[in-house]
């Protein structure tokens, strides 16, 4: 079974785990996991936390682990640090397609800093207007501000750039 | 590398984070608004997910592991500064504490991006991404209500006054203060402190609140080398319940 482990093969496994607290976006794709190695001992997938109070890491540690046990690997390492760090601009453009389609405003690209003018400039997820308000920074979880939409007349969540 | 001078400013950092983390969870389900609410518990959970960070570090240098480090303390083994272990008072108070805290956090992290020692440096980076939400709620807040009605502005005004020499205990200077920044692992509390006053300083002044001439001020002194209030200790009863309960409890 190890011989016909490759490394695009794992990868393609790591799609499949979400993220608990937005299950239509890989974490993959969300740029949790930043690197991927296979030796001929084991697999180490290095992952690093949006935030780093987020509550959600210790479940998607283990279920990068039981995922890659499902597709029989079973020597896999997991090493969280912040030596590659998170950022709103590491999701792909696959992720961010698929924020929008759950209701979740994707994050916009920065420089340098977040300004709180990029957040409220922040199009609607669901009529795409640009007549929105930043209502507050802190959300249901510490990676989502709340906006509100003039025009559709509705209250949107987004999934805010750091 | 000094390793006491490095453990003594991982310390002060993560218990200032720990107990101003926990004093704000007490706002759940107390806040004057649901936004605010939220926006406490929020901050609350951020910084005690950086104490643990910060705790961890410790670990990592030979001190105990974090949930022992953070239940298992006495008060005087504690090096945050006193204004973090006040009581949440009303809203006013606890914004300002916000506004006057999160200011001098963001500008800490900032300075230590700086710093010689790597993991330090990277972590800091991580940490004022988050701590710049924390200040631009807060500034938008004091702007607000600074310029509100006239019960707002005397309230925040008469807790600002109360504040501020509490605030400026933030920067008391640890006794490795000079190897900290000999070695640039850290600015210094001194061009810490400058950096606060500014900030501060503008967007008071954008306000109808006065700062009060931090010259004439004395600052609440003695957090950082143990001394606290008749606050903290309760506090810590309080958080170590479970632990103390069941020191085998998982959570």
């Amino acid at each position: 079974m190890e011989n016909r482990i490759t490394l695009p093969k794992l990868v393609e496994w790591l799609k499949e785990v979400k993220d608990p607290e937005i299950p239509v976006v890989s974490l993959v794709d969300l740029g949790v996991i930043t690197d991927v190695k296979l030796s001929s001992q084991k697999v180490i997938v290095n992952m690093t936390p949006t935030f780093t109070g987020c509550p959600a890491m210790d479940y998607m540690v283990n279920d990068v682990k039981a995922t890659l046990k499902s597709k029989g690997v079973e020597d896999v390492e997991v090493i969280v640090s912040f030596n590659r760090q998170w950022s709103s601009n590491n999701i792909s453009e696959k992720g961010r397609k698929a924020l929008k389609e759950f209701g979740l405003a994707p994050p916009p690209h920065y420089d340098t800093i977040v300004d709180i003018e990029i957040l409220e400039q922040t199009p609607c997820p669901f009529c795409s207007s640009n007549n929105t308000e930043l209502k507050t920074p802190f959300g249901p979880t510490l990676c989502r501000a709340i906006h509100y939409c003039h025009s559709c007349k509705q209250s949107f969540e987004q999934f805010k750039p750091v | 590398m000094n390793i006491e001078a490095i453990k003594n400013l991982l310390y002060k950092m993560a218990d200032d984070q720990l107990i101003l983390g926990h004093r704000n969870s007490e706002w759940i389900g107390q806040g004057p608004l649901l936004e605010e609410d939220i926006a406490f518990a929020s901050m609350a959970q951020d910084k005690v997910g950086q104490s643990y960070t910060l705790y961890q570090m410790l670990n990592e240098l030979g001190e105990d592991e974090p949930d022992k480090v953070a239940f298992l303390r006495m008060a005087e083994q504690f090096h945050n500064s006193q204004f973090v272990e006040l009581p949440i008072g009303e809203y006013d108070f606890s914004l300002i504490r916000h506004f006057l805290f999160d200011t001098a956090d963001y500008y800490r992290f900032d300075m230590l991006i700086n710093s010689s020692i790597e993991p330090i440096s990277l972590l800091a980076r991580k940490l004022k991404g988050e701590c710049r939400y924390h200040s631009m709620h807060a500034d938008g807040w004091i702007k607000k209500l600074g310029n509100g009605t006239d019960e707002s502005i005397n309230r925040l005004q008469s807790a600002l006054s109360y504040a501020i020499p509490y605030a400026l205990g933030i920067f008391e200077e640890s006794k490795m203060e000079d190897t900290l920044i000999e070695e640039n692992i850290f600015g210094g509390e001194i061009l810490l402190r400058e950096r606060w006053i500014e900030h501060i300083d503008k967007v008071i002044s954008q306000t109808q609140l006065v700062l009060p001439d931090l010259a004439l001020e004395s600052p609440h002194f003695g957090g950082r080398y143990g001394i606290h209030t008749e606050h903290l200790q309760p506090l810590l009863n309080e958080m170590s319940e479970v632990i103390a309960t069941d020191p085998t409890a998982d959570w």
